[in-house]
């Protein structure tokens, strides 16, 4: 593995990876697969059958389960092997992760659990706290929560009110505050908690549920994912013995910013996994409904729909191995010592922190597409909870709140990468000045496309890359500094970027299928990318002309427009056709089809 | 206690089963390949007897490349040793070719004890554990759903399922069991033991590794033709019975039974 290529976070942007370059669900080994076959058993056997009565919150049951799921080594993918884990690879936690968005509620349980409540251990404790913690974390004998959220600390984390105080003997903190929605609060047994050191220093705590001081408050009455719990963690006088600050005093916020990147990215993974149930549980409804004497799959729209919902399934899918494949590669190339680092390992994905944001936000907005037309698909019937459709509607939901928002995110898409450019650790600038130049000779009807299978596709990437960057740079040029306050602007250069990686990651892996399998059977991934390529053009061309509408006025804003029309020229192609014959494989098959 | 477990590799019983414009064979591209489901329990009881009482587990299977997958999953499960009986020569040819090849694998192997399935969930024939035992010279024990391992290990006691009686019987061992339905809840392969199985031994033969001659096997050797396969017969569509009331109701579907479906 160690000459696999190395891309930069965000390099994507710039340069253009050859198909063999990423990872992609057809590399799969046969251990992937089988770890794959185990999670997804693991659901079909213990957690589907029981999905109603999980929402009891049986407080037993939750644990039961989890101490089986950590049986089969299923929490242990991320620890280490000499503290009772496996260290396997990310794609094997993606492929556990995908497993679980089918899961219900049970699904946040375990993504709490094994993410944000046992991960700051593994990358950030001590060995001392490694050897207590994680050995019973990752055998499920003890349940993990994490508690970041306060009342007044959202989305402004940092903005923590929960307060640490040295005892007089130095032998404990006393922590004082309240943190909110803390997901697994009823049954976890150690908590990862912020609080600032005499109300300055930003710091991580390891805090076990009996500690003297600690309690939790009123569960959530909540809209969705009823099997879990979520209810505020009260810390009165909490003694937390000094040996569990989590890192250094101070650097909590190196703690959380970090987690918050893996937890992003597995969220897209498991929202991966919900999208391909919709797909499969609407198509098999689609085909038993019978209205006007024929199964409702055999309309148009309906047929539009079920396309839909898989295509930008495959997308989301390639991106969420791509990524995959890209933290594999970069942790490869550590020495054996930064290997065993956790501060190491967390920094290496790191790296690709703009890439979680963008498979956070378009994972999540992907499983609340497919939930949505999913109902829709049953009618009356979605809306009704008999069937699974109406749970999946109200589960979906919070995956856009937490985790950071959707539009935190989305800002933070642009704004890593033009902090990596300004770094200069990402080649933004001479890329984008280059384009101005580009420009003046680019004559897009003397395009000559070689006769390959998405060969117009690849040049549609490549000319929203210019795009992306076009814009970005005409914005920085105009705001300097200020352009962080321009939300509205940044939002749009998000949604272009997260685009341009859910078509690319699409086409790539499509590409590898071509190479690897011949066109003929990458036929219905082909039409995936050319409908979904057809789509995205045409909105990306118009989310740039209204960022530059904003930017500039008169003969500026005529010759960016012109500039932009160029770049964006581009043919529809018989999208309704391509959608019909990806929609008859999914009714063929009765599932996810690719 | 040395056991081996037989295992073939069927189409997933969630595909969607296309019969080949040959007639005579299924449409295999897209298929998902699986551990026949009636193997999985041999494999379980296996491992749960070599729990028990010690041993190694040994799993065989036969077929193309893509069976090391089933051999793998065993193996990730628990068993120790694998071994595929993989040959072009063997393309096409009958149950009967299969259980001669498999005896020759494991004539020479130690064993207490062979699973197989009862049958295949893909052509249902069943052959492969009656013909095995014949070519072993061992007794079968067939459609097993109980199985108990004297304390000493020199005999067996099993139950079948008889509508709805339970035959008990013993044998000397070694012996053939076919594994049904009921004889347990197989286990899931664990993380911890699916990354183990990469580094169990897995050994590939072909005929002439096991002193068989290529001409006893593939479709000019079998004994047993295919002629045809056909789809089983697509379902009618239902019908709604008229009538306003229940009463009425009633009256119209007496008489349809009576008169179209011919049952009353
Ligand atoms: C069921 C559930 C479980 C949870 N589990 C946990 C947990 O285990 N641990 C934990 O620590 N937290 C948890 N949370 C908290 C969750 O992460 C927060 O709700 C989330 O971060 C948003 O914070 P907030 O609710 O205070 O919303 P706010 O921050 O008040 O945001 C309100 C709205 O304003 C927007 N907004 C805020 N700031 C900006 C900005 N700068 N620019 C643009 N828009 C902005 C937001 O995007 C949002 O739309 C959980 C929440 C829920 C509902």
């Amino acid at each position: 593995m160690g000459d696999k290529r190395i891309f930069a976070g965000g390099e994507f942007l710039i340069t253009d990876a050859a198909p063999e370059e990423v990872f992609t669900p057809e590399d799969f080994t046969d251990e992937h697969k089988m770890i794959l076959e185990t999670a997804k058993g693991f659901i079909e056997k213990e957690i589907q059958p029981i999905v109603d009565k999980l929402e009891e919150k049986d407080h037993d049951l939750v644990l039961s389960l989890l101490a089986k799921a950590g049986e089969l080594g299923l929490l242990g993918t991320d620890v280490p092997e000499e503290y009772g884990g496996l260290g396997l690879d990310k794609v094997s936690t993606t492929l556990v992760a995908e497993a679980m968005g089918t899961a219900a509620s049970f699904g946040v349980v375990y993504g709490a659990h094994t993410g944000i409540g046992s991960l700051p251990i593994v990358y950030f404790g001590n060995e001392a706290q490694k050897a207590k913690y994680l050995p019973k974390l990752a055998s499920g004998e003890w349940c993990g929560a994490y508690c970041l959220t306060e009342p007044g600390a959202g989305t402004d984390a940092l903005n923590a009110k929960t307060k640490a105080v040295l005892s007089e003997d130095g032998k404990y903190y006393i922590l004082n505050g309240e943190k909110m929605f803390i997901t697994n609060a009823g049954w976890a047994s150690s908590f990862i908690v912020y609080a600032k050191v005499n109300g300055q220093e930003f710091t991580g705590f390891i805090v076990e549920k009996d500690f003297p001081g600690v309690s939790t408050g009123k569960e959530e009455k909540k809209m969705g994912m009823h099997g879990s719990s979520t209810r505020p963690v009260i810390l009165e006088d909490a003694q937390v013995p000094v040996e569990n600050v989590l890192y250094e005093v101070g650097k909590g916020h190196k703690i959380a910013f970090n987690i918050l990147n893996i937890g992003r990215w597995k969220l897209g993974a498991s929202a991966v996994g919900g999208c391909k149930g919709c797909v499969t549980e609407a198509v098999k409804y689609a085909n038993g409904r019978i209205q006007f004497k024929v199964p409702i799959s055999s309309f148009g729209m309906i047929k539009t729909k079920l396309a839909n919902m898989a295509v930008k399934t495959y997308m989301s899918d390639s991106m969420m191995y791509r990524l995959a494949g890209m933290f594999d590669n970069k942790l490869e190339t550590l020495d054996a010592e930064a290997k065993k680092s956790g501060a190491e390992n967390a920094k290496t994905i790191e790296e690709y922190a703009a890439e979680c944001s963008i498979t956070k936000v378009y994972g999540s907005e992907t499983l609340d597409y497919c939930v949505d037309e999913y109902v829709q698909i049953l009618g009356g019937y979605g809306f009704c909870a008999e069937y699974p459709a109406e749970r999946y509607y109200r589960d979906s939901r919070i995956n856009r709140i937490w985790e950071g928002t959707n539009e935190i995110n989305r800002m933070l898409v642009p704004g890593t990468m033009m902090r990596r450019a300004l770094e200069g650790r990402l080649n933004l600038l001479p890329a984008a000045q280059a384009i101005a130049g580009e420009l003046m000779t680019y004559s897009p009807l003397s395009v000559q496309l070689p006769d390959t299978p998405l060969a117009l596709q690849e040049h549609m990437v490549k000319m929203s890359k210019k795009i992306a960057l076009m814009v970005a740079g005409v914005a920085a040029q105009k705001f300097g500094p200020n352009l962080a306050k321009e939300q509205e602007v940044l939002a749009k250069i998000a949604e272009i970027i997260i685009e341009i990686f859910a078509m690319e990651s699409g086409l790539l892996r499509t590409l590898k299928i071509i190479s690897k399998n011949g066109e003929e059977k990458a036929k219905y991934q082909i039409e995936a990318v050319k409908v979904y390529v057809d789509e995205m053009v045409p909105q990306i061309e118009l989310w740039a002309k209204q960022i530059v509408a904003y930017v500039e006025e008169g003969d500026m804003l005529r010759t960016q427009f012109a500039g932009i029309k160029k770049l964006a020229r581009y043919q529809p192609i018989d999208a309704i056709r391509l959608k019909q014959s990806i929609a008859a494989r999914i009714i063929e098959l009765e599932a996810y089809p690719f | 206690m040395n056991i081996i477990v037989c295992l073939k590799q069927v189409p997933d019983t969630e595909t969607q089963i296309k019969i080949g414009s040959d007639r005579q064979s299924i449409v295999t591209d897209d298929i998902k390949w699986v551990m026949n489901p009636y193997d999985e329990y041999g494999v379980e009881e296996a491992l749960r007897l070599k729990e028990k009482h010690g041993g190694e587990v040994t799993v065989v299977g036969l077929g193309p490349k893509r069976v090391t997958e089933s051999i793998r999953t065993a193996l990730a499960m628990g068993a120790d040793k694998g071994i595929l009986i993989s040959d072009g020569a063997l393309d096409g040819s009958d149950s009967l070719a299969h259980a001669k090849a498999i005896a020759a694998a494991i004539k020479d192997l130690q064993y207490d004890l062979i699973f197989t399935g009862q049958r295949g969930v893909d052509d249902d024939l069943g052959i492969v554990g009656a013909t095995l035992a014949e070519a072993l010279n061992i007794p079968q024990l067939s459609l097993i759903v109980k199985v108990e391992v004297a304390e000493d290990g020199k005999s067996v006691k099993v139950q079948r399922p008889i509508e709805g009686e339970t035959l008990v019987i013993t044998s000397t061992l070694p012996a053939l069991i076919t594994a049904q339905k009921g004889l347990n809840e197989p286990r899931y392969a664990s993380l911890p033991g699916i990354m183990k199985a990469k580094k169990k031994p897995l050994a590939e033969k072909s005929l002439a590794d096991l002193g068989l001659n290529s001409a006893d096997f593939g479709a000019g050797a079998r004994k047993m033709k295919i002629l045809e396969l056909t789809p089983p017969p697509a379902r009618e569509a239902g019908k709604i019975v008229p009538g306003e009331t229940p009463q009425e109701k009633a009256a119209q579907l007496a008489k349809l039974l009576h008169d179209e479906a011919k049952v009353l």
